[in-house]
């Protein structure tokens, strides 16, 4: 073997840099850039602008302080509250759900049937549901009227109303069951029968089994999930809004009052009140990585 | 008595059976194999015993006490999956006292035990540690640890090694079977390695599509097959077209060269056609005047490593052989081309029927390659 084609570099000259060279692969990451700029980075830009500013276009701070006062605290209470237990209910109903139709036994056409009805209605929200739910248990809805013709009047005896609170939270885990169902299916489907079996074949019964391992192993994936749910339900508004005609005092509702302006008008109020829901959805989705994680490592 | 004992045992899935009459009776700290094909019923009978299925027909008996309707959970039986089935919420101390902690033992006996079982399989430092942060081979013997903690009437294995590559396989089988000599324990280990079965058992049960073959020591489901199934499913196998000279005798003739079978060809007649299977390792190249000659032309030479297989083509084409020398480099092997004869004791014949012949002739076998 020989070397004499090799270059002979004379001592003493300077070492060539290696060229870097910009190859064309960046373009494939275009499509993200852009969708990350269009719909977070510049609504947040812009949120985060207009809170800090006020009707004059001033600094100010002011709409973050009045953030605290009783009656937006209360909104987000509200919000809150209702998120936190449709995300709850839903959350634990999903999953037994979930479950009796995945380990059930059930015939694989039901299975299906089932999933396909979860992802209609898990996104079955906003006015019609709301309007389904008035003329189905409203008021003047046609099972009230039937129930009321068997004798059970559901509003004046029973003290329940659709267009309360818990009328909200029922309307709204209309959606989040099924949402539940959706997402935590692929969850038990990573529970190995053959963790079942080790654990029978150590002695363990069944509910030692769910207690020591499979709920432990689904706890990533049902926390990470309800808390998708939580905010699901925290950021909805059109439902609430169709349901209680703002009755109820949410934040979603509260920013659009303040944008459209029938009664209050300020609009950077409003987009100090979105920032403080930009941050509470920040922490929801930041919990809902890191558990995400957790059970990605354990179902794989 | 045996210790463990299978009677008549039956599994059918609707119209299907599984397992038709299985019958094993294994010695207390023997170690036994089911070895066959995939869906031959080795499984299932393995979960039988385990009682993850319920036998359609027959017995299950554990050193005198039936336990063919207990449940999974009070059977007392280990079991190791071909999966591992570790825990993945639990270290790897956790899984191996699992079963320790669910029999409510202290935690100061949980502690102690599950030491001496991480020391048993060689990873004392493992304890913390999760199983997604261990390599197969490890979780392996932390699945074998976590069977054996409940110090279990029988061990089972459900084909244990199948996930890992060739060289841990080996040396784990090899630890598998020193823990077992160790803890004497009666083990029923499945596989579809005939190698793996050879190498650890004391005794093989050969299944095909649900049946027992042949139940054996190695020694004797190798040399002494009962079926052709059997003939060819351990181990590789010559199968050549023999013309009958002499049933009583025992003198055939192949490719219009005689040789001579060990016994009387029963169920032959002269001038008739049967089968005989013959070991490639047993061949030997060149004639011995004592022993049975073939002669023909060297066809193929393939080098398998630690073996040279040498395929002969006999001259009138009617076939071919194979036989296995030993690689030396100090040694030459024959050319291809070249006219040779290799030899073969009379015992190596083995004389099949005509259903085994057909088994036999199977395309993985030498003489179809």
């Amino acid at each position: 073997m020989t070397n004499a084609a090799l270059p002979i570099k004379a001592p003493g000259a300077p070492v060539a840099r290696p060229v870097r060279r910009f190859g064309l692969a960046w373009l494939g990451m275009v499509p993200f850039l852009l969708f990350a700029f269009l719909f977070l980075v510049a609504p947040t830009v812009f949120l985060v602008g207009g809170s800090l500013q006020n009707a004059k276009g001033t600094f100010t701070l002011e709409n973050f302080a009045n953030l605290f006062t009783p009656q937006i605290m209360q909104t987000y209470e509200n919000s809150l509250e209702i998120s936190i237990v449709t995300a709850v209910i839903g959350g634990i109903f999903g999953l037994l759900l979930a479950y009796a139709v995945i380990s059930g036994g059930l015939p694989g056409i039901l299975r299906s049937a089932l999933m396909t009805f979860s992802g209609v209605a898990s996104n079955f929200a906003g006015v019609p549901l709301a309007f389904a739910f008035i003329y189905t248990i409203g008021r003047a809805g046609l099972f009230t009227v039937f129930l009321k013709s068997v004798g059970i009047d559901l509003y004046n005896s029973n003290g329940f109303s659709i267009y309360s609170k818990i009328g909200l939270e029922v309307v709204y885990l209309y959606f989040q069951f099924p949402l539940m169902v959706l997402i935590i299916a692929p969850a038990i489907d990573g529970l190995k029968k053959d963790w079942r079996e080790a654990a029978e074949n150590m002695g363990a019964s069944s509910f030692q089994y769910w207690r020591r391992i499979a709920l432990p192993i689904l706890m990533p994936s049902l926390l990470g999930t309800m808390i998708l749910l939580f905010g699901n339900a925290f950021g909805a508004q059109a439902t609430a809004y169709a349901l209680t005609g703002g009755f109820i005092d949410i934040v979603t509702i509260a920013i659009s009052r303040q944008m459209r302006g029938d009664v209050l008008f300020n609009p950077n109020q409003g987009y100090a009140l979105a920032m403080g829901m930009v941050i509470i959805m920040a922490i929801s989705i930041a919990g809902y990585s890191l558990l995400q994680r957790r059970s990605e490592r354990w179902l794989k | 008595m045996a210790f463990l004992e299978l009677t008549g045992v039956q599994k059918r899935f609707g119209e299907f059976a599984a397992v038709h009459n299985f019958d094993l009776a294994a010695d207390a700290g023997e170690f036994v194999s089911f070895l066959g094909p995939s869906g031959c019923g080795k499984t299932t009978t393995l979960r039988m015993i385990a009682g993850f299925e319920r036998p359609t027909a027959g017995k299950i008996v554990v050193n005198g006490a039936d336990i063919t309707d207990k449940a999974p959970n009070q059977r007392n039986v280990g079991m190791v999956f071909q999966s591992y089935a570790l825990f993945p919420n639990m270290t790897v101390a956790d899984n191996v006292g699992f079963g320790l902690k669910i029999r409510k033992r202290s935690k100061d006996q949980i502690k102690k035990r599950v030491g001496e079982l991480l020391e048993l399989i060689h990873l004392p430092d493992k304890a913390s540690r999760y199983p997604w942060q261990l390599s197969g081979g490890q979780q392996q013997r932390v699945a074998l640890a976590r069977a054996l903690a409940i110090e279990p009437q029988v061990l089972l294995l459900d084909e244990p090694l199948s996930a890992l590559d060739a060289k841990i396989r080996v040396s784990l089988r090899n630890e598998i079977r020193a823990i077992q000599r160790q803890l004497g324990i009666t083990t029923v280990y499945v596989t579809h390695d005939q190698e793996e079965a050879l190498s650890l058992s004391d005794r093989i049960v050969v299944m095909s599509e649900g049946r027992v073959e042949q139940i054996g020591t190695p020694f004797e489901i190798y040399n002494f097959p009962s079926t052709g199934f059997v003939a060819r499913f351990v181990g590789t196998l010559n199968v050549l077209s023999a013309k009958v000279i002499d049933p009583g005798a025992g003198t055939l003739e192949v490719a219009g060269q005689p040789i001579r079978a060990a016994k009387p060809i029963s169920g032959g007649h002269a001038g008739g056609m049967i089968t005989v299977a013959l070991r490639p390792e047993i061949i030997q190249l060149g004639s011995r005047a004592d022993l049975n000659n073939l002669s023909g032309i060297v066809d193929d030479v393939t080098f398998l490593g630690s073996i040279v297989r040498v395929r002969i083509k006999f001259t009138d084409g009617s076939g071919v052989i194979s036989f296995d020398t030993f690689n030396n480099p100090h040694l030459a092997v024959p050319d291809r081309g070249t006219a040779i004869t290799v030899s073969f004791p009379t015992e190596a014949c083995l004389v099949l029927d005509q259903a085994e012949a057909a088994a036999a002739a199977a395309p993985e076998d030498l003489d179809a390659a």
